[in-house]
């Protein structure tokens, strides 16, 4: 079992709110994705769930039990550290073996749960080292294999990717992803890395700010976004926002613009909107029936795609579009919008209104 | 933390394998360097060696005018003296030598003792009105001794600590506590609270993970930390003479000051007395010297 539990959690750090009221529940075996910015209370929440941090208000449930007040050692959990904290006098193994020890293990079945942790991240030849002569991606294997060494309640995972080079970070994801599966353990995984979350991730909740923004999947984060601020924060090149309003059966920019109004929206006529649009809802090489109008801004080929920056009045699109797309600075270009696709927030709340409809 | 204590102080950088650029001034003004620091040692290290030396002169060669630097007759009489009384029994220096190994030793196990668990929580834990507190700690040590003195005397004449070991090894320790917190906060601000807080998910309670493995980590820090409580119970005068009277509790310091004075003063035996007086913290002082060296940087090495 591994159901975990945070209501209402609440933390000041002097001034600064950290948590203002977070609450989530991590269902039990699911792969749980903390996402936000630097400063958004992910790590803080981590460790109140850790017991780490003492908090102003709110509980924590483990279990369907109340461990509020329980120091860390009798929640029963495992976490990774951003920093790995390796003790660094003591070896590998003995890093490994510490979770064991703190238990009272015996040293045959210490040395048993080492080695077949060592084996399963690759790391058998550095039992003996220390975790200065380590580099960065070893470390954090030791750190995992510290984690996963024992059999607790969930792991707590702290951005344990971000101090990893681009090729590493890819293929840890994809190990602990293989990890996550075999083992079928709870894992609450914190990251300020969209990537990670949408590629990882059973559940993903949004924080901003010590607020929980969202709570859904992958896809339902992605698709549809409850605010301007995760459909800005979800997705690269991030979603371009177009301030409008609704008049009849269309939308009229405030740049002078018009589309057909989406069926979907249920938006009175004169409020202040904000339209939102993928890159990958726009395309500059097709033709259909709702259009913008505006000239080439600059262009960012990326490889496998070229973002395409369409000035519209003085907001920036972004387009993806085919490699091969060319164009001069300048340029008039006809942008054409997918807007069953498309996403409408109230410009003064930021909330989605495009669910009504769906 | 140790590592960055060790690069602190490492001698001889690698980089190093070039001669440097020449400085404008060149071979003239290294002269000049060398001359000046020639001068600056032997002002500074001259009365240490006159104290050698008249430790180890004969007692007419000790008052011949002129002074002999070189030529005179080596005798360690003196260190006999030291701590053989002239009966053949224990000498009354020897006893206040072996007073100061005690009221030193267990005064600064005492301040290391408390001082280190302090520092460990003003560093770790939210304290209320924290930095009042540091300050009010900090500010016991802005008084001289001789102001305090007095007040303390008719404390301890209240209490009966008065020509009391006892009472030595208390009023030092007081000392030493401010200063072992201050100093041993700094070092453990050095030592990421991670450690503890990776070792209470393992499993530990928060003493155990300060006792596994925040604790090594300090222990540079901690030699330094003591040394400098050493040398001060050590070289402690003003409590000491006042608040001692009896051969039996005096430590060195006074017992010292004491052969000074009275009709003829035995320069011969003052001498020898401070040598081995001096010696000890010396021997201390060098074998800690690169913690010591680090525990006074501290602040300029940043991991």
């Amino acid at each position: 079992m591994g159901t975990l539990a945070a209501h209402g959690l609440r933390k000041s750090f002097g001034k600064v709110q950290a948590l203002d009221g977070v609450t989530l529940d991590v269902p039990d075996g699911s792969f749980f994705v903390v996402l936000g910015p630097s400063g958004a209370g992910k790590t803080t929440t981590l460790r109140a769930i850790a017991g780490l941090e003492k908090l102003d208000a709110g509980s924590v449930h483990l279990d369907g039990r109340d461990a509020t007040g329980d120091a860390p050692a009798a929640r029963d959990l495992a976490m990774v550290f951003q920093s790995y904290a390796l003790y660094p006098r003591h070896t590998v193994y003995e890093n490994i073996a510490s979770p064991l020890r703190a238990r009272r293990c015996s040293s045959s079945e210490i040395a048993a749960a080492v080695e077949q942790m060592s084996s399963l991240l690759h790391i058998e030849r550095l039992l003996q080292r220390r975790p200065a002569q380590l580099s960065g991606g070893e470390m954090q294997r030791v750190a995992l294999a510290r984690a996963l060494v024992r059999r607790p309640r969930a792991f707590l995972m702290d951005e344990p990717l971000t101090n990893l080079d681009l090729k590493l970070r890819v293929e840890m994801r994809t190990e602990l992803t293989r990890i996550h599966r075999s083992i079928g353990a709870t894992f609450v995984y914190v990251t300020n890395d969209q990537v990670e979350a949408l590629s990882m991730a059973d559940q993903v909740a949004v924080l901003k700010e010590g607020q929980v923004q969202q709570v859904g999947t992958p896809t339902e984060v992605y698709e549809r976004p409850a605010n301007q601020w995760v459909a800005g924060f979800v997705g690269s090149p991030p979603i371009s926002l177009l301030a409008c309003r609704a008049e009849g059966d269309r939308l009229v920019g405030a740049e002078g613009w018009t589309l057909p109004r989406p069926r979907w929206t249920t938006a009175e006529d004169g409020r202040p909107l904000l339209l939102g649009l993928r890159s990958e809802d726009l395309s500059v090489e097709q033709r259909g029936s709702a259009s913008l109008s505006g000239e080439l801004y600059g262009l960012e080929p990326l490889g496998d795609r070229t973002v395409v920056d369409v000035r519209v009045g003085t907001e920036i699109l972004k387009v993806k579009a085919r490699p091969t797309v060319t164009g001069t600075p300048g340029e008039r270009l006809l942008v054409t919008v997918d807007l069953d696709r498309a996403h409408l927030f109230d410009a003064d709340t930021g909330l989605s209104l495009s669910e009504a409809g769906r | 933390m140790a590592v960055s204590v060790d690069e602190a102080v490492s001698t001889g950088p690698a980089r190093d394998h070039t001669a440097p650029a020449r400085r404008p001034g060149g071979r003239g003004r290294s002269v000049l360097e060398v001359a000046l620091l020639t001068v600056l040692a032997v002002v500074m290290l001259f009365p240490v060696l006159w104290m050698i030396e008249t430790s180890i002169k004969e007692n007419r060669d000790v008052y011949a005018i002129p002074a002999k630097l070189f030529d005179f007759t080596v005798t360690l009489e003196h260190y006999k003296d030291v701590f053989v009384a002239s009966d053949g029994g224990r000498s009354a220096l020897s006893v206040s030598f072996l007073n100061s190994v005690v009221v030193a030793g267990a005064s600064t196990v005492l301040a290391t003792v408390l001082g280190v668990p302090a520092a460990w929580a003003y560093s770790r834990f939210a304290v209320k009105a924290k930095k009042d507190q540091l300050f009010f700690i900090l500010s016991t040590r802005f008084m001289p001794p001789v102001v305090v003195v007095i007040p303390i005397f008719l404390m301890y004449r209240q209490v009966g600590l008065i020509d009391n070991k006892l009472g030595l090894i208390l009023i030092y320790t007081a000392f030493n506590v401010p200063f072992t917190i201050w100093m041993m906060k700094g070092f453990v601000d050095e030592v990421p609270a991670e450690y503890e807080d990776a070792a209470m998910l393992d499993g530990y309670t928060r003493l155990q993970a300060f006792w596994r493995y925040t604790l090594p980590l300090l222990v540079p820090g901690i030699a330094a930390t003591a040394v400098f409580a050493l040398i001060f119970s050590w070289n402690e005068f003003v409590f000491a003479t006042f608040l001692t009277s009896s051969d039996s509790v005096r430590t060195a310091p006074p017992a010292i000051a004491g052969l000074i004075g009275g009709t003829t003063t035995d320069w011969g035996l003052v001498a020898a007395a401070s040598v081995v007086f001096a010696l000890p913290v010396l021997v201390f002082a060098y074998l800690v010297r690169k913690h010591l060296i680090a525990g006074v940087t501290l602040g300029a090495v940043r991991r």
